[in-house]
């Protein structure tokens, strides 16, 4: 065990940093659920991708940097400190791309990837339907095979950034005499195909951040198919392996959010002290960020040096997704009275962004798994218990 | 960066698992309750053969040498077995104090140390009572900022009955005339790092009473059945388990760090302490807590053996420093006006 960085690593995170400090927008954009805020986030895509920051963990070849877990950590952490801008497209770099590049053919690797990477596709989800939410096995939702088209028809919903992107990926059910798990595929679907219809849903604060998505004999070509047909199943546990997994939550985030809390509570001491639950909540805050962060470092040594992701990594979801709502909740006791209010309001100063972490906070124990389901695998798989 | 036990030091926790599980069974821990030391010499003689009782003393004084960071994982079985001897405070704080106190006293003592002749134990003005006085050979005792060195016969001791019949906890009194071997701020460092050695001690055992807690659950979650099925097939029942789980993995990586710290002599150890300790003894206590109730009425009971390792929880979550005591030792860190926090700070 040595706990310090290698002064390789620390050159890298100077380097990370030094271009940040000079790219990262002065002012915050707009929100990505917004038709503006979605344009501005695609071009700090490119901006990224022109430094080759936007998928540090990519082959060389793929303009990514080849950066091993730690050297992605390092990078995620110097992003958080420098407030740069959310991911809009990371449905694509973080949970299709590792998919891709696992099950993809070259020739999909060469038209997706890049795209990808330039935020010139930027992809949205396509796996829940009316019917099927935690239990994905249900999925009704068609593709019909006619030479080398397939034939969709059905509907999903839940579909994160499908507003305005361009781009979805999906499960289908390519054999309509299948069950379950059995005759699904995953498959790639421009979102601009006739026979599509997006209708935005608001969510909790008011802007479209998800839809629910009409197929009516939507063709999409065959090789467009990720894997092989009937063998969905795998690809997308594969997809949502990555999602629970490391890449999508990265601890430099929570860390964040708990470094803040610290500071607005002692910016409020005078009345936050009042309630003694307050103080105890952010030093504890603070301690689950930290556990957060060391037990990924340890995660991602272990799997550096040829480890396996075990079942153990079903408990990550629960941890990070209660800890944010613990913290924002933290924060709006803090806030008090002005809470509730929206950052242009007059009196809301020193609100901040609280409140739009608080509302999305609300999300985190339900998507990619609500953590009942997490905790159901918790109990069979890592602990063996009687299904 | 690489924060991975070595091979060595994993294949020697498999060993000493091995070992205690087979040896230290629940049967022959409701056997010493009964006895008038609660002690086996014999068993002691074990573990010394094992090379545990000598595994952190220095290699001149006939020693492993090795350290918190190689002792962690040992004492993280030594808590899934509750082993009742007090060899976590004999190698993590009684053998490094003894080694930071140097001199005359290191150098008789600790090859008695590491052959398991002598069993050193430690006691803190903190800990209110001395654990296992009445078996040390060598009680370092700190007392109104002072440090003794106690041998058998220079204290009286009153033993104190703990709920957890494998404790045993004494008041101690120094003998008129025995003079301490440390006083000052010398005396006040050695205590705040044998403070931060035995909350580590603390914060492994939890780790593994909350495994041990877990494992006894799933066995019998499976085992009950209730309308026509095991309980554990039961969501309600699952998710008390899991629920645990989660707690405990999360509070597996900051007593590894903790240890490292320790072991490095870092300025920052007693934050990392705190923070292991509080983690670990809470999911320990949530281990007591929602195996008790899968249990059902077993788990209240004598005969069941889950209040073995339930009482030892909840003893060690308020011994080497209470909850309040380390969270306070975090709140000075965080909110300090110096405090880096944040992305980035967790190991600069």
């Amino acid at each position: 065990m040595n706990l310090s960085y290698t002064e390789q690593q620390q050159a890298f995170r100077e380097e990370v940093r030094a271009w940040l400090a000079e790219h990262v927008p002065a002012e915050p954009l707009q929100s990505f659920d917004t038709a503006e805020g979605f344009r501005q986030h695609r071009d700090w895509e490119a901006t990224l991708n022109q430094g080759r920051w936007g998928m540090v963990t990519w082959p060389e070849t793929l303009g990514g940097r080849g950066c091993d877990l730690i050297e992605w950590l390092i990078f995620e952490e110097e992003y958080y400190r420098a407030r740069a801008p959310l991911r809009v497209n990371q449905n694509g770099i973080f949970l299709l791309g590792p998919t891709l590049m696992e099950y993809g053919t070259d020739e999909q690797k060469e038209r997706f990837l890049p795209a990808m990477a330039e935020g010139r596709d930027i992809w949205a989800q396509g796996w829940s339907e009316p019917g099927a939410g935690s239990d994905m096995a249900a999925i009704r939702s068609s593709a019909r095979r006619e030479g080398d088209k397939y034939i969709i028809n059905g509907q999903k919903t839940w579909s994160t950034r499908a507003v305005w992107a361009d781009w979805l990926f999906g499960m289908f059910r390519t054999d309509p005499e299948s069950e379950r798990h059995r005759g699904l595929t995953f498959i790639l679907v421009p979102l601009q195909t006739p026979g599509i219809t997006v209708r935005p849903i608001p969510q909790l604060d008011g802007l479209p951040g998800f839809a629910e998505i009409f197929f009516d004999n939507v063709e999409v070509d065959v090789n467009n198919r990720l894997g092989d047909e009937g063998a969905g199943w795998a690809v997308a546990m594969a997809t949502a392996g990555f999602e629970r997994g490391l890449m999508l939550r990265s601890p430099a985030r929570f860390q964040e959010t708990a470094r803040r809390l610290v500071q607005l509570y002692l910016e409020n001491e005078a009345t936050a002290s009042q309630d003694p639950a307050i103080k105890e909540a952010v030093i504890r805050a603070w301690l689950d960020a930290e556990s957060y962060c060391l037990s990924t470092y340890q995660t991602a040594c272990r799997l550096s040096q040829g480890g396996k992701i075990g079942a153990e990594s079903s408990t990550n979801k629960i941890f990070w997704s209660e800890l944010d709502q613990n913290m924002h909740a933290t924060a709006m006791s803090i806030l008090g009275a002005r809470a509730e209010l929206l950052s242009h309001a007059p009196a809301a100063q020193g609100v901040g962004k609280w409140l739009d972490g608080w509302l999305f906070s609300q999300s985190g124990p339900i998507y990619a798994g609500t953590n009942e389901i997490q905790r159901n695998i918790i109990a069979e798989r890592m602990l063996g218990m009687p299904r | 960066m690489d924060f991975t036990f070595s091979e060595d030091q994993l294949l020697f926790q498999d060993s000493v698992r091995d070992f205690l599980v087979n040896e230290i069974t629940p049967e022959r821990l409701r056997a010493g309750w009964d006895t008038d030391s609660g002690r086996e010499p014999a068993l002691w003689q074990q573990l010394a053969e094992l090379g545990l009782t000598g595994m952190t003393v220095p290699e001149e004084h006939d020693g492993l040498g090795m350290t918190a960071l190689d002792f962690v994982l040992l004492a993280q079985e030594c808590g899934y077995v509750a082993l009742p001897e007090s060899l976590v405070n004999h190698a993590l704080v009684g053998v490094p104090l003894l080694r930071d106190i140097g001199g005359e006293l290191a150098a008789s003592w600790l090859p008695r140390a590491a052959s398991g002749e002598a069993r050193i134990v430690v006691a803190l003005e903190q800990n209110l009572l001395a654990e296992d006085a009445h078996v040390a050979d060598l009680l370092l005792l700190e007392q109104g900022g002072q440090l003794y060195a106690l041998e058998q016969g220079q204290f009286a001791c009153e033993h104190n009955q703990s709920i957890d019949p494998g404790r045993r906890l004494f008041t101690v009194t120094v003998n008129e005339g025995v003079a301490p071997v440390l006083t000052g701020e010398r005396a006040a460092e050695l205590r705040s790092a044998s403070l931060n050695r035995g909350a580590l001690g603390c914060a492994a055992q939890a780790l593994g009473l909350a495994q041990r807690m877990v494992d006894l659950s799933v066995a019998y979650t499976t085992d009950r059945k209730q309308f026509g099925k095991p309980i554990g097939s039961f969501q309600a029942v699952k998710h008390h388990l899991a629920n645990v789980a989660v707690k405990l993995e999360y509070a597996k990586a900051p007593v590894y760090r903790a240890a490292y710290a320790v072991a490095e002599d870092a300025t920052s150890a007693a934050g990392h302490v705190a923070h292991a300790k509080l983690a670990a003894c809470e999911a320990a206590n949530l281990a007591a807590k929602n195996s008790i109730q899968v249990h059902g009425a077993m788990g209240y009971t004598w005969e069941v053996d889950l209040h073995i390792f339930m009482k030892k929880a909840w003893a060690l979550a308020n011994t080497w420093g209470d909850a309040g005591f380390h969270k306070q030792q975090v709140a000075q860190a965080i909110f300090a006006e110096d405090a880096v926090l944040g992305a980035g700070a967790t190991f600069q």
